[in-house]
Formats: structure tokens, sequence, C-alpha cells
């Protein structure tokens, strides 16, 4: 299976190589959004308390919401997710393959995110670089995990732009209060390493869960 | 090669009374036919007769309402995910990435269906599609015809046991669409069994062993053997000749 | 309609009717006053909210794994319970909230959990409504993903509120249950039911008219 699913990985990574579509549209997304979030909150060149834990997540969950859209529009377009469901594959393979592109996207987006933040918010985001990167990790997991079995599932419904956001954003409420407030611990000057544990280990469970339960559902999900 | 399990070599499909309906709307409305090794079947009728819903159907993408259909003696709902790799689908949307080169294509599906050895595998397709020259190029600067060649190797790259088309025939120009008749009637030869779903019934003359004729769901008639297909077909949906 | 829905439907209504009464006889909590009768309607709306919630998982986790829609019309039902007596409850709490704690919402594990919960029922409802066909199996996958979501919502408000000072101190339970409470519950579960059993119903004729018109479409 997971042979697949690395097929199914490297042929959309293949793909984005080539077109680069997803990739700069994300990306210019989730920096406009950081930059309208620094035009409505910060004054007289403050930002508000623990303000840039809550605009990275938001923008990193803008940004998903957009690349997960997109990224099945294409497959919608060719009716390619058809053909890989034809395929004698098993079917969560192609889920996790899907996933694992998905995560590569929002990783790489992240990776330009934290700078940026940090820089225009006068944030230590970079003081603890191992804990913020289990903590996007594994809350960037948890919301592809739920982001892409959904946008799978919406591929053939209407107003299917509209409904993942309102499907999602509900279900993925703990990641967004585990990573903002893990993050925003580490933005304090004094390291509290048990809420940081705390909020790492909660974000492990969610995704432990989530993913099992995505790749539990995907099979009668995805067939009529 | 692929490998095939036990019971996946199967010699004939079986289809027994199926229908299906989507909320109040039968689209396949007991539909009963078998498509035997080395032959080719037709299923006829105008637009929304049901025809791509009983390939989907085939294709083990959609399930029954009622009904069943037989992979040799394994039902459907037996089977086990590798049955899909004994089934190749030409679908109306071709199923091909536009963002890829046709050989990228071909060794994509080449290896998702198992082949071992997904290059060679794709560069023979691209020798029987007549494209090898054309192999590095995306595929979104293809003409109709040379994707529908492309998607036609994508489908057959498995050797499956059988193959579906849906309206294959669409856009072709006189070259290609010749050009797909003999390599179906090849195909025929080496023992595939074949449906093909089609509106275009000149093209299908002389191709089908038996046709099944389809209306708003419902089969009409089935002949074997059909001759002079335009005029049966009009005097089938006007339901005048009886079997 | 079963026998025992049109009795039912009366003792609903009777208990309904007779219910200010019984409230207005209950003892008058001393610090509270007259404020705390809304919590007679406030508790069995939460009660039945939870039960609806449990209906609709476990009917979407059984349709799922057996496909027979007859358990997609109970989820359907339970969903439309859920946002209804959700909406009663979330109404009712800031009524009485404002009263006896000073402000109308507080961020604590419980409302916000429940304000959480509630929204993706809603959601829930959206999918079925706008997703098109086939979104019976979308929606049931949504629902299940609601349930095994309640856990983590919980725990995670609860820590993100006691690591902050909450700006009121939020009560435990501030009265005994008396028999007024019990009352509103079995009143408030006997509606529950009916108006569950109502609307499968409704369901269930829809889709034997579905599929009289699919036999009659066979018959020409």
């Amino acid at each position: 299976m997971m042979r697949v699913a690395w097929l199914i990985l490297r042929k959309d990574l293949t793909v984005e190589v080539r077109s680069r579509e997803i990739a700069y549209t994300t990306l210019f997304f989730a920096v406009s959004c950081v930059l309208v979030f620094a035009f409505a909150l910060v004054r007289e060149g403050r930002a508000p308390e623990d303000g840039a834990a809550g605009i990275l997540w938001i923008a990193v969950m803008f940004a998903g919401n957009l690349a997960l859209g997109r990224t099945f529009e294409r497959e919608r377009q060719s009716e390619t997710l058809r053909a890989l469901l034809l395929g004698p594959a098993p079917r969560p393979a192609v889920y996790v393959g899907k996933l694992l592109g998905i995560l590569a996207l929002l990783f790489g987006a992240e990776l330009v995110l934290v700078p940026l933040v940090a820089l225009l918010f006068q944030a230590r985001l970079l003081a603890h670089p191992f804990w913020l990167a289990g903590i996007l990790a594994t809350g960037t997991i948890g919301f592809a995990a739920v982001g892409t079995l959904f946008a799978a599932m919406l591929i053939r419904a209407r107003s299917r732009d509209v409904l993942l956001p309102v499907l999602l954003y509900p279900v993925t409420v703990p990641v967004i209060i585990a990573g903002v407030r893990g993050t925003a611990a580490l933005l304090q000057p004094e390291l509290d390493g048990g809420i940081v544990r705390f909020w790492l280990a909660l974000l492990v469970c969610f995704d432990v869960v989530f993913v099992t339960l995505a790749l539990w559902t995907f099979e009668p999900v995805m067939t009529d | 090669m692929t490998d095939t399990g036990p019971g996946l070599d199967f010699d004939r499909v079986t289809v027994d009374g199926v229908s299906r309906h989507f909320g109040r709307r039968r689209a396949v409305s007991r539909v009963s036919f078998v498509a035997s090794k080395g032959s080719i079947v037709g299923l006829l009728g105008p637009n929304g007769a049901g025809k791509s819903t009983l390939l989907a159907m085939l294709a083990t993408l959609l399930q029954p309402s009622a009904g069943t259909i037989r992979y040799g003696a394994m039902q459907a709902a037996d089977a086990p995910p590798q049955l899909r790799s004994r089934i190749g689908v030409l679908g109306h949307d071709l199923f091909l990435y536009p963002e890829l080169t046709a050989r990228e294509n071909l060794a994509f599906f080449a290896a998702l269906y198992g082949q071992r050895d997904a290059d060679r595998a794709a560069r023979s397709a691209l020798d029987h599609a007549g494209l090898a020259d054309r192999g590095d190029d995306l595929v979104a600067g293809f003409s109709r015809g040379m994707r529908q060649r492309v998607a036609l190797e994508r489908a057959l790259i498995h050797e499956p046991r059988l193959l579906l088309l849906d309206e294959p025939f669409t856009g072709l120009d006189e070259a290609s669409a010749s050009a797909l008749l003999a390599r179906l009637r090849s195909l025929r030869e080496s023992g595939a069994v074949i449906v093909v779903a089609t509106h275009d019934l000149d093209v299908a003359e002389g191709l089908l062993d038996e046709a099944i004729f389809l209306r708003e769901g419902r089969m009409v008639q089935s002949l074997p053997r059909p001759e002079g297909l335009r005029s049966t077909y009009r005097s089938v949906m006007a339901g005048t000749r009886q079997s | 309609m079963p026998r025992w829905f049109s009795p039912a439907a009366i003792a609903c209504g009777v208990l309904f009717a007779a219910s200010p009464f019984v409230i207005a006889n209950a003892p008058f909590e001393s610090d509270l006053g007259l404020v705390q009768k809304i919590f007679y309607y406030h508790m069995p709306s939460a009660w039945m909210f939870l039960i609806a919630s449990m209906v609709c998982g476990v009917a979407s986790v059984r349709f799922l794994a057996t496909g027979n829609y007859r358990h997609d019309r109970t989820a359907l039902a339970a969903g439309e319970l859920i946002v209804l007596f959700g909406l009663l409850t979330l109404v009712t709490g800031p009524l009485w909230a404002r009263r006896s704690w000073g402000t109308f919402w507080v961020w604590d594990a419980r409302t916000t959990a429940s304000l959480v919960s509630w929204m993706i029922a809603c959601a829930y409802l959206i999918l079925r409504r706008y997703g098109g066909p086939g979104s019976e199996k979308l929606a049931a996958g949504l629902a299940l993903f609601g349930m095994a979501n309640v856990p983590f919502i919980y725990i995670s408000v609860n820590y993100w509120r006691t690591i902050h000072p909450p700006t009121s101190v939020v009560p435990t339970l501030p009265f005994s249950l008396g028999f007024p409470l019990w009352y509103c519950v079995i009143a408030f579960l006997l509606l529950f039911v009916l108006l569950l059993k109502l609307r499968v119903r409704v369901e269930e004729q829809q889709a034997r008219v579905d599929a009289l018109y699919l036999a009659l479409d066979e018959r020409s």
C-alpha cells in the first residue's frame, strides 16, 4: 500500500513542479493573509499579546483550505481520481498519497510563514525550533488528515468550494486551540515545558485517532 | 506481467438482472447479458440510456441496486481489490493527467497496476500507439485523437481481461477510428472480453459480436452479430422488431 | 403510525401544558430566585441535545458499515433534533447565565464544546441539503468525525481555560435534582422520541414514494 501512496505522491510532486500553480497561489495567499492581519491588528507598531501564534495558524489553515480545494479540483477535471480508484490498489492508499502531497505543500508554506510572522510581529518564534517544529508538524497533520478526507468526499458534491470550510473548521477546532496555545506557550519569556508537552500530546492523539478514522471511512465514503 | 490470483482469470462476465437507481430516477433496469472471452459486446442507445452507468458497474465503481454481476464464477460483491487489475477502462474523460508527458502518464498507470517494469511497459505502449516520437511531450498539447490513443494504451497497459470503452469513437477522424477498430479486433483475437458503449453506429458496423440495445435504462433487444446496424437500430428503437 | 403515538403525543402535550405550574410550585432557590426556573427547561434540552448526538453518531456508523438506508434516515432525523435542542440549550443557557453569572457567554469547556458540536450538526444539515445526490454517505462520515471530536474539544477547551483565569467563577449545579427537573426531563424525552419517530416516518414515506415511482417506471 505504501508503494502506491508513494507513487501518487511522486506523481503529484511532478505535476506540481511542472506548473507550480498551487504552490505559488497558496504561498501568495498565505502571505497576503498575514499582511491583512498585520494591518488589522498591529497598533503603533506593536502586535497584540500572543497575536503572532494565532495569526500563524490562521494563515496555515486558510492556505490549507485553498490548497485542498485546488488539488482535488485538478483531479476532478480529468476524472483522474476515478482512474486512481479503478486501480487495484487498496483505496486508503490513494488517501495516504494525497495526504502526503498536501502535507508537503503545507510544510513548505510554513517554512516561509514562520520567519515572516516572526519578523512582522516581533515574535520570538524561532527561540525553540524543535518544539515549534513538533507543534507545527502534528497540528498540520491533523488538519490535513481531516481536510484530505473531506475534500475527496466532496469532489462530486455541489457547492463543494463552500462546503469544505463549512465542514472542516468546526471539526478541526481542537487543532486550532492546541496549535495556537502550544505556539503561544513557546513565545513566553520562560518556557513552560509542561504546557507545551500537553498540547503536543493532545495533537498526537488527535492525529492518531483521525488518521485511523479517515483510513477506515475512505473506502465506504468514496464508493457509491 | 501481472500476477493473477485464483479465480481472477475469468472467461466471461455475466450481467444478471442488474438495476441501478439514483433516488427516484432509474438509470438501468433489469439488464442481463453475457460477455464471453474473445468477443465484443456493444451497448447501443441514445444519450441517457444507461450505457455509462452499466459500464461503471462493470468496472466496480458503482454497485447495482439489484441483480448481480459475475466475473467467471465470482460475484462482484465478493471480489478482492485485485479484480480491478484485470479490468481496463477507457472512459469518456480519458483519465490522463494533462500536465504529464505521455510516457509519464503510461509509466504511472503501469506502476499503479503493479507492472514490474513500468518504463518498459510505457515504451511498448507508446510504440503500439504510434507515438514513440511524441512520448516526451505533455499530453495537454495532444489532439483528441492522439489523447485517445494514449488513453487506450493506458487502459491496456496491464493486459486486462475485461476492457470497457465508453464512447471511444467520439471526435475521432477516419484514420484514428479505423486504427481503433483494428486494435479492438486484434484484442478480441487474443481473448479479451470487450464491452463498448457507443452511439456511433456507422463505425461499430461489423465490429460487434452482440448488440444490446438500451433505451431509458431498459434492455429493448439483444441481437447476435447484427448487420446493417443503422436500420436495425431504428427499427428496434421504434419497437417494430420483435425477438 | 404505531399505536402508541397518539396517546404519547397527548401525554406529551399535557406534560408541557402543566409544566409551568409544576415549575412555579418548585421551591425557590434563595440565591438565584425566579431566574433559576429557566434551568428546568435548559437542563433537559441539554440532555436531549446529547442524546440526539449519540443517536446520530451511532446511526451514521451503522449506515457506513452496512449501507442500510434505514440508519441514514434515523441519522438525519437525529441530526435535525441536535440542531433543535442545541439551539434551545444555547438560547436558554445564556438567558440564565446573564442573571446568575452576570454575563451572557463564558468560554468554559462545556459551553464551548456544546457550541462547536452544534455547529458541526449545522454543517451536517447544510451538507445534506446542499451537497447534491450521494451526500448521505459524506454526511455520515462527517457525523462520525464530529462524534469522535467531542472528547478532544472538551479536553482542549478545558485546558485552555484553566491556564487563563476565568472572568467569572463558574458554579457547579446550583440546586438539587428535584421533582420538577425529572418531570421536565420526562416531558422532553417524550417530545424527543415523538419528534424522532415523526421525522423518520416522513423520510420512510418519502422513500416509499420513490420506490413507487421506480416501480411505476418499471411497469410502463
